[in-house]
């Protein structure tokens, strides 16, 4: 039988917990509105190598998926409703994302700076 | 009508590619198939219930009920394919000795069996309740003049369907010698996987940090959105640019399922298989 690992495992991720707790302080937030299948504004801009929060309000009847490959995020947001997504921190650079299901129209940038 | 037939696919497969490997790990289980027909069916109504509370859901835990749901889900079935595969630890051999001699583990049968129908169960409904959204996202967007990308949905449905098949009928050809050993590689790697997507929810809800965002970026080398990687995402939880986070709770539950895996395997009631070991 072999000696488990697990708990050294459980000690290093708890050390690493413990390690980046320090960076949990207050978000920025920023808003994103979803009308007629686009996002509004198109391009965001948001601080370097900080954590962000994202607050989408979609004002279309239907729902829609904000998915971002650049950000590793993805979130349905039913019609009519708002939701919130955290990102980063980021390094500097830019960021695509796009409404999945209308995928031609709703699209957009986060600019990190 | 093709662009939907490509989003509705690529929700789908995923869902196809899990249950086409539980079939097939779960081949010698007597009664498997009702099991399996009833996981999806169960998965099928709570994708609906959960696309008609989306916004429900969304709004609890002051926004970020979704990824706790998603979270939640994924944890659960990573816990049951967790348990499938010692199960299969202590009972793989013998199923395999002799895929019809196992009358005497049928009560045990049953609990390997309704396990199977929540890993599938959850499965169908995590990717399902995204596919109606957008389906009827579709339908209520152009009322009359949505036929051809409901065309399109369903054709993305029977795609993603046949590459599940064909990944079953594909492992069935695995000769036996080798097969339980095939099933629970690729199980492991399955939780493995669903637990890095679980730790991407909760990192997006703010609930751990994500440590290193991203630890790398291979979305050069092999794009997430290709179909190779898109098979690897579904098969062994490949990401072009994952989270440090993700890469501890991988690794955690590869090494916590393997060293399970393998304890069973060495305390299990086989002696006969000592000759073979060291």
């Amino acid at each position: 039988m072999p000696r488990v690992a697990p708990p050294a495992a459980v000690l290093a991720f708890a050390a690493l917990l413990a390690a980046s707790l320090p960076a949990a302080a207050a978000d920025d937030e920023f808003r994103l509105v979803i009308q007629d299948h686009k996002f509004q504004p198109a391009e965001v801009v948001v601080p370097a190598e900080r954590k962000v929060k994202l607050v989408v309000e979609n004002r279309d009847p239907t729902p829609e998926e904000f998915e971002s490959h650049a950000l590793n995020r993805e979130k349905v947001v039913a019609g009519k409703a708002t939701v919130t997504i955290f990102i980063g921190p980021l390094k500097p650079g830019r960021y695509p994302f796009v409404g999945e299901y209308n995928e031609k129209t709703a699209q957009g940038v986060i600019v990190v700076r | 009508m093709f662009a939907t037939a490509v989003i509705v696919f690529r929700e789908v497969l995923e869902a196809a590619l899990i249950v086409g490997i539980v079939a097939a790990a779960t081949r010698a289980v007597p009664g498997r198939n009702h099991w399996l027909a009833a996981g999806i069916a169960a998965g099928l109504a709570g994708a609906g219930l959960v696309a008609l509370g989306t916004d429900r859901i969304a709004e609890m835990a002051s926004g970020v009920g979704q990824e706790l749901f998603n979270a939640a889900v994924l944890g659960i079935a990573v816990v049951m394919l967790a348990w499938h595969n010692l199960w299969m630890s202590s009972h793989g051999a013998e199923l395999a000795a002799d895929a019809r001699n196992v009358s005497n583990a049928i009560s045990d049968g049953r609990r390997a069996c309704s396990v199977l129908l929540i890993i599938v169960g959850l499965a169908v409904l995590r990717e399902g309740s995204e596919t109606v959204l957008f389906l009827y996202g579709i339908a209520a967007a152009d009322g009359g003049g949505s036929w051809p990308m409901l065309t399109g949905g369903l054709a993305g449905i029977a795609a993603g369907v046949a590459v599940g098949y064909a990944l079953y009928a594909g492992l069935l050809r695995i000769p036996l010698r080798w097969f339980f050993t095939a099933t629970g590689v690729l199980v492991l790697f399955l939780a493995a996987g669903m637990a890095s997507q679980a730790a991407r929810f909760l990192i997006q809800a703010d609930i751990l940090p994500g440590l290193a965002t991203p630890l790398w970026d291979t979305s050069a080398l092999l794009p997430q959105t290709s179909i190779a990687g898109v098979l690897l995402h579904s098969l062994v939880g490949y990401e072009a640019r994952p989270a440090g986070m993700q890469i501890v709770f991988y690794v955690i539950v590869l090494i916590a399922i393997g060293a399970g895996m393998r304890w069973v395997d060495s305390r299990g009631p086989r002696p006969a298989r000592q000759g073979a070991a060291s």
